[in-house]
């Protein structure tokens, strides 16, 4: 029993992290109805810079203040990924309004690339590491409950609640601040929002520089586990499923999907995996993504698809 | 001047339904198509036949089979790479399971399992559609990646995991220099690429737009959309699993299942787009863009480099090619949505008027 709830604890977080990348993903569909492909480049992309700025920082600073270099390495990053927005806005979303989804598809396949060659380039392509003062070392809970009690990584548990506190943020972000607002009118209908005087152009600068926030944050805590390299890109293959479970177009759904992905495919690793040879991590996702998708073909949150001739 | 159809008459449907209605296009592809079979195995060194046309003819063909399922019936697929896997592995189990089985059997028979599988993951598209149908299919791509890693009865308990073949024959014609291996991966693509345009004159391929174009209207004037769909996924399946055997036998001949991941995938559908959604001869430009820009790219920034006495080193000439190969993408799409086919059909429509501007 034990065993089992620990291997459950460890996918709610695993979940969490996951749900992280999704957001990103569902808060450019959602205002712009581009499938941003590049998310995972993004994480990426913001997890070097973040990872280069605090060891330059660092530098610079004679090694005294850990933490005041995370500070400064996060604006820089912050500042990059503004910069990311910008140009994404300004040199392709502007020029492929109205374009088919397949097409915006595409061009977020086309950023994925330039972004990865850019991220290597300029911020080299060796393992990096990001050091925030996060403790690693697990800890024994619920002791009393069950006998040789639950082993949980503190690591872990801090990203889940910074997760928890991000998605609290944003939710506030969309429901209470006039941006916010002028986000969900975009979102609902972009002809109307423009007739009532919302800046396109600008509310997507915006929703880039969120998702690019939300890239960078979940860059720092992957980053802070696995190491910074090429491979943080294909976190976005991974979060996939998540999206398409949650509804692509809901944002509590991303949380939620994040979270049965995460249990499922640790469950399934923990008591299938040893019957056909392990690894099935990556593609249960997907299959059980594909199941859901069977009964509700917008995804659990997903807005209904009314189809009209 | 020369291309101009004034002056051909048609005196029946039958000439007026060709494929080629005007003269001149058709002498012109009598004339590549000659062109490839007898001038090119001259005129062409062997690095060109192992780096750039066998790859081209044997991708084009994948593509092809993709640009049927998105570019005609409007069915996003990122699941290619997995069917060209499934059509490699099926094929070399064919081929070295039953004694004496003929290679192009084998390759065949590779790509009707590949088409009995996609007709398997083409069900969710009866439920969904667009980008979920997208991600529905990456399903496929991950499940094939593992199933061929870690399953070995598939590749026939090699201890390593990568199988290979050799000894290809075909009516006592041994494919074993890359003239023979061009050659036969010509005559292959000849075949298909006048299979698949026949198919979408047709019925099947009418629908196939139909359903591309508004699935629920397509519905209402009495066009089946599960036959549809599941036909077209069979069809591209078909292909693109032929396309794998003949990548896997011909070009790679001993392979592992990371030849077929999800970058070929994408690889694939950044040829249709390209290329030309809903175009047979797109499919042939994406391809030829694709195979050729990054071996153009390896070549041609170094010795930029030394032009202007920088030494560029691997490493970054890797990343500049990503950066490169990104953005022509990307600038491809906002310029030309339509692909390089359309530019094609321009050029034919100015020429046409040529040298007269009306």
């Amino acid at each position: 029993m034990g065993f089992f709830i620990e291997t459950l604890i460890g996918g709610l977080m695993a979940g969490m992290l996951y749900s992280l990348v999704a957001l990103g993903f569902v808060l450019i569909f959602k205002s712009s109805g581009v499938f941003n492909f590049a998310q995972g480049a993004m994480v990426l992309f913001a997890a070097l810079a973040m990872a280069r700025f605090s060891e330059w920082a660092n530098h610079a600073l004679g090694g005294d203040s850990l933490l005041l270099a995370n500070l400064i390495a996060f604006v820089g990053a912050g500042l990059v990924m503004l910069l990311v927005a910008w140009v994404v806005e300004r040199f392709v979303l502007r020029k492929l309004v109205n374009q088919e989804g397949a097409t915006l598809l595409m061009v977020t396949l086309g950023i994925t690339y330039v972004l990865e060659g850019i991220g290597q380039t300029v911020f080299g392509s060796e393992i990096y590491n990001i050091d925030v003062g996060m403790p690693k070392d697990p800890v024994l809970m619920f002791e009393s409950v069950f006998e040789g009690g639950i082993l949980i990584n503190k690591e872990d548990f801090i990203a889940a609640l910074i997760a928890a506190l991000l998605v609290g943020l944003l939710s506030l972000f969309f429901q209470k601040t006039p941006v916010g607002r002028a986000l969900r009118a975009v979102a609902d209908d972009h002809q109307a929002a423009l007739s009532i005087g919302i800046p396109l152009n600008r509310i997507w600068v915006i929703v880039w520089l969120v998702a690019g926030i939300v890239a960078l944050v979940a860059g720092i805590i992957w980053g802070s586990k696995l190491g910074v390299q090429f491979s943080l890109a294909t976190v976005a293959l991974r979060a996939l499923p998540v999206v398409i479970l949650g509804g692509l177009t809901s944002v509590p759904g991303a949380i939620v999907g994040g979270l049965i992905i995460g249990v499922g495919e640790k469950l399934s690793e923990v008591y299938i995996g040893p019957m056909v040879g392990g690894g099935i991590e990556i593609w249960f996702a997907y299959v059980l993504a594909l199941v859901f998708l069977l009964f509700r073909p917008q995804g659990l949150f997903g807005e209904k698809i009314i189809d009209r001739v | 001047m020369l291309y101009r159809e004034n002056g051909q008459f048609k005196t029946s449907y039958a000439a007026d339904q060709q494929v080629f209605t005007i003269a001149q296009d058709k002498w012109f592809v009598l004339g590549v198509i000659a062109f490839a079979f007898i001038g090119v195995p001259m005129l062409v060194d062997e690095y060109m036949f192992r780096a750039i046309l066998i790859p081209f003819l044997i991708l084009s063909l994948a593509a092809l089979g993709v640009n049927l399922l998105v570019g005609y019936c409007g069915q996003i697929t990122l699941g290619a790479g997995a069917f060209m896997a499934i059509g490699a592995y099926a094929a070399y189990n064919f081929f070295v399971r039953i004694e004496g089985m003929p290679v192009v059997l084998a390759m065949l028979l590779g790509g009707g399992v590949s088409a009995a599988m996609g007709v398997l993951f083409g069900i969710p598209s009866l439920r969904v559609r667009g980008l979920y149908l997208a991600v529905a299919t990456l399903a496929a791509q991950f499940f094939c990646d593992w199933a061929f890693l870690r399953i070995s009865w598939f590749t026939n308990d090699s201890s390593s995991g990568s199988v290979s073949v050799s000894n290809l024959k075909m009516f006592g014609w041994t494919i074993d220099s890359p003239v023979d291996k061009y050659l036969f991966c010509l005559g292959v693509m000849v075949v298909f690429a006048v299979l698949a345009k026949n198919l979408t004159r047709a019925t099947v391929g009418r629908q196939w737009m139909a359903i591309r174009d508004m699935d629920v209207a397509a519905e209402v004037i009495g066009i089946r959309p599960m036959y549809s769909k599941l036909s077209a996924f069979a069809v591209s399946s078909f292909f693109v699993g032929v396309a794998g055997a003949m990548w896997g036998f011909i070009h790679l001949g001993s392979w592992e299942p990371a030849a077929f991941s999800v970058d070929r995938s994408f690889q694939l559908l950044f040829m249709v787009i390209i290329g030309g959604l809903g175009s047979i001869l797109g499919s042939f430009f994406g391809a030829a863009f694709i195979v050729v820009l990054p071996i153009f790219l390896n070549q041609f920034l170094p010795a930029l480099g030394d032009l202007v006495g920088i030494s560029i080193s691997t490493a970054a000439v890797s990343h500049a090619e990503l950066i490169i190969f990104g953005s022509l993408i990307v600038f491809f799409l906002i310029v030309e949505p339509h692909g390089l086919a359309r530019l094609w059909s321009i050029a034919k429509e100015k020429l046409r008027l040529w040298p007269f501007p009306h």
